[in-house]
């Protein structure tokens, strides 16, 4: 049976949307500042697990329904659940065994719904960013003052259960309207894992504050691989392998950041688990590789980077 | 358009920021939240430590199907008549089954048959073939074509059910005791209904890898971990992966599960197969390997999913 996640059909543009987000110059890849990671590390290593909670009968986005079924749709939503129920645990022990801190893309509603989870990866010195409220509530079609609701009711919910200050965002589902990133970086965060387009962190234009775009990927994506690309576990493994090698051998002359993206759901499906140890392994076996969190890599690259890579950066040219 | 100075024009209506259901525990009530790991470890019979739970589907696809409120995974594709998918579909019931029933004899392995109560009124000799076993026979809904949802009216549903299990119950001179709606599609009646028509468990939910206590209106149910994610329907249909790639799914997910229940319990290994996919030829070998791979271990108990439930329920329920 069908295991595919979710379908949505897109709605058109509104009459007011914008050709080219205007989010970054264009900065290429064999002409930039070098980047020097913590002792001579080539890649700064991170992977983060999203942590989530999906409604079984949200409220209806105009934009987009939550479930490709009518309500209630049992078999995605249970598939959804099993991560929390049974994949989370496996894929926390396999990564502490190996001393990967995850940096959690959080529904911040789990800090209610299921504080053991959030415990145990606050126990683990884990780090905590937003993925908004619910994997089932998305941004499209928000005005500013719920937009910003959103955002802090993930600042204040990370503090109130963590104790840690919010610097990360993802967007729940990937879901944005023109102000998000505009509105994050104002309201004190610091980097965003939102944007696809690069292999070593990035400068965002913002309104106000100082914004960094993490490199995230999607081709890792578990959900990508395992629902899109319907790939075998041990296909991933190498997959993941070959993208380190590669990142680890041009690492070497300026560093690069490598995410591997997860959710409990898919790589903790006991079928799924071994291919992950063994990339796992394999990634953190080699020596200069800094095994880090997002707002680490992030907080580095701004204080060391940012300025140079914006100043060096080319305006984009007006497409005719 | 939202005014520049206004930054509360437009938008989403206000339900959008309100979480009623914000709170401890899950957004519905019919099961407790409960992380695997923190239970009270399962003791199988024999001490085993993995309990093989082989689930083929029995299933009858109309020509003339609907597809209401969808088309389930097998439904009828072409203009009508269909007849490639509706006879592809049929070969499971007449060829595909018996070569699972050859493998599964030929080890000494038992099974519960998810069977359409059509399929019972249009196949005695099949239901017999299963019965005669020792198979157990657990409802599979009318058809493929009579999905539960929320569009039927409570009335409807109670009779679609009621009249599955008649049927089922009559050709199997069973109790019946499990249900597994078709595409594991409810309605949020479902597991009520299914339960006052006598039901011990719901085989929909794939949210764990152990039976759990499920809550429905008149009285406690259990769910069953009847996978969605390794079944030959999803790896070999929808993924295009090979026979070897389904062999070692298996292989993997009995790997991890077998070692897990060496430290934390017993465990559940479950396979759900459609014999119209894993029945052909070329296929039916990966099936034969995996078997054989987990029959190496010691500790592998072949069980109904009747069998499974009573165990757990006997030491957690």
């Amino acid at each position: 049976m069908s295991a595919t996640t979710a379908s949505s059909s897109a709605a058109p543009p509104p009459a007011t949307a914008l050709r080219d987000p205007g989010l970054y110059d264009y900065l290429p890849w064999n002409d930039r500042p070098t980047i020097r990671w913590p002792n001579g590390a080539r890649v700064a290593f991170w992977v983060a697990p999203n942590i989530e909670f999906y409604e079984i009968d949200p409220p209806r986005n105009p934009a987009r329904a939550a479930w490709g079924r009518p309500a209630p749709d049992v078999q995605n939503y249970a598939y959804r659940d099993y991560g929390n129920r049974a994949g989370f645990a496996r894929m926390f022990d396999v990564m502490n065994q190996l001393g990967v801190r995850g940096s959690v893309s959080l529904n911040v509603a789990m800090c209610e719904h299921h504080p053991e989870i959030i415990k145990t990866c606050a126990d683990a010195n884990w780090e905590f960013y937003s993925h908004g409220t619910y994997n089932t509530r998305y941004l499209m079609g928000m005005n500013e003052a719920q937009e910003r609701a959103v955002i802090q009711d993930s600042i204040d919910t990370i503090k109130k259960h963590t104790g840690q200050k919010l610097d990360g965002w993802l967007a729940p589902a990937l879901t944005y309207t023109d102000r998000t990133m505009d509105l994050v970086a104002e309201m004190g965060l610091s980097y965003v894992c939102d944007l696809f387009h690069d292999d070593q962190p990035g400068p965002v234009k913002v309104k106000q504050g100082k914004l960094t775009s993490m490199p995230y990927s999607l081709e890792m994506n578990d959900v990508i691989v395992y629902n899109v690309n319907l790939v075998q576990p041990r296909r991933y493994a190498d997959i993941l392998k070959r993208q380190f090698d590669r990142l680890y051998a041009e690492g070497e002359k300026s560093g690069t950041v490598m995410c591997i993206p997860l959710h409990p759901y898919l790589v903790g499906q006991p079928y799924r688990l071994a291919a992950f140890q063994e990339a796992l392994e394999y990634i953190t076996g080699h020596d200069k590789v800094w095994v880090a969190t997002g707002r680490e890599i992030a907080k580095y690259y701004a204080e060391h980077y940012h300025e140079a890579f914006t100043r060096a950066a080319h305006p984009v040219g007006e497409a005719p | 358009m939202n005014s520049p100075f206004n930054t509360s024009a437009g938008g989403l209506p206000d339900e959008h920021l309100r979480y009623a259901k914000r709170g401890y525990g899950m957004d519905q009530n019919r099961y407790a939240w409960s992380m695997l790991g923190e239970r009270k470890p399962v003791q199988w019979p024999g001490g085993a430590r993995v309990a093989l739970w082989i689930i083929p589907a029995l299933e009858w696809f109309p020509l003339n199907m609907k597809g209401v409120p969808f088309k389930p995974p097998g439904a009828m594709q072409t203009s009508y008549p269909d007849l490639r998918h509706y006879t592809l579909r049929d070969y499971g019931n007449r060829v595909g089954i018996h070569r699972i029933m050859q493998v599964l004899d030929t080890r000494g392995l038992k099974a519960s048959v998810a069977v359409n109560a059509a399929v019972a009124c249009r196949y005695p000799a099949l239901i017999r073939e299963c019965t005669r076993r020792g198979w157990e026979v657990i409802a599979n809904g009318l058809d493929m074509d009579h999905l539960h949802h929320s569009g039927l009216s409570l009335e409807a549903e109670k009779q679609l059910i009621e009249q599955t299990l008649s049927i089922l119950r009559d050709a199997s001179a069973q109790p019946v005791r499990g249900w597994l709606s078709p595409a594991k599609s409810e309605s949020f009646h479902t597991p009520d209904l299914v339960a006052e028509a006598g039901i011990d468990y719901l085989c929909d939910w794939v949210n764990d890898d152990l039976p759990y206590a499920f809550k429905t209106a008149s009285r406690a149910i259990h769910a069953m971990p009847h996978p969605i994610d390794i079944d030959d329907h999803t790896i070999l249909v929808q993924n295009h992966h090979s026979e070897d790639d389904f062999r070692d799914a298996l292989i993997d997910q009995f790997n991890w599960l077998y070692r897990e229940a060496g430290q934390a319990g017993g465990r559940v290994m479950a396979i759900s197969l459609h014999p119209w996919i894993i029945g052909q030829p070329y296929r039916i070998r990966a099936l034969e390997e995996a078997l054989d791979h987990m029959l190496r271990h010691a500790g592998v108990w072949s069980a109904t999913g009747a069998e499974i439930l009573d165990a757990w329920k006997r030491q957690q329920g």
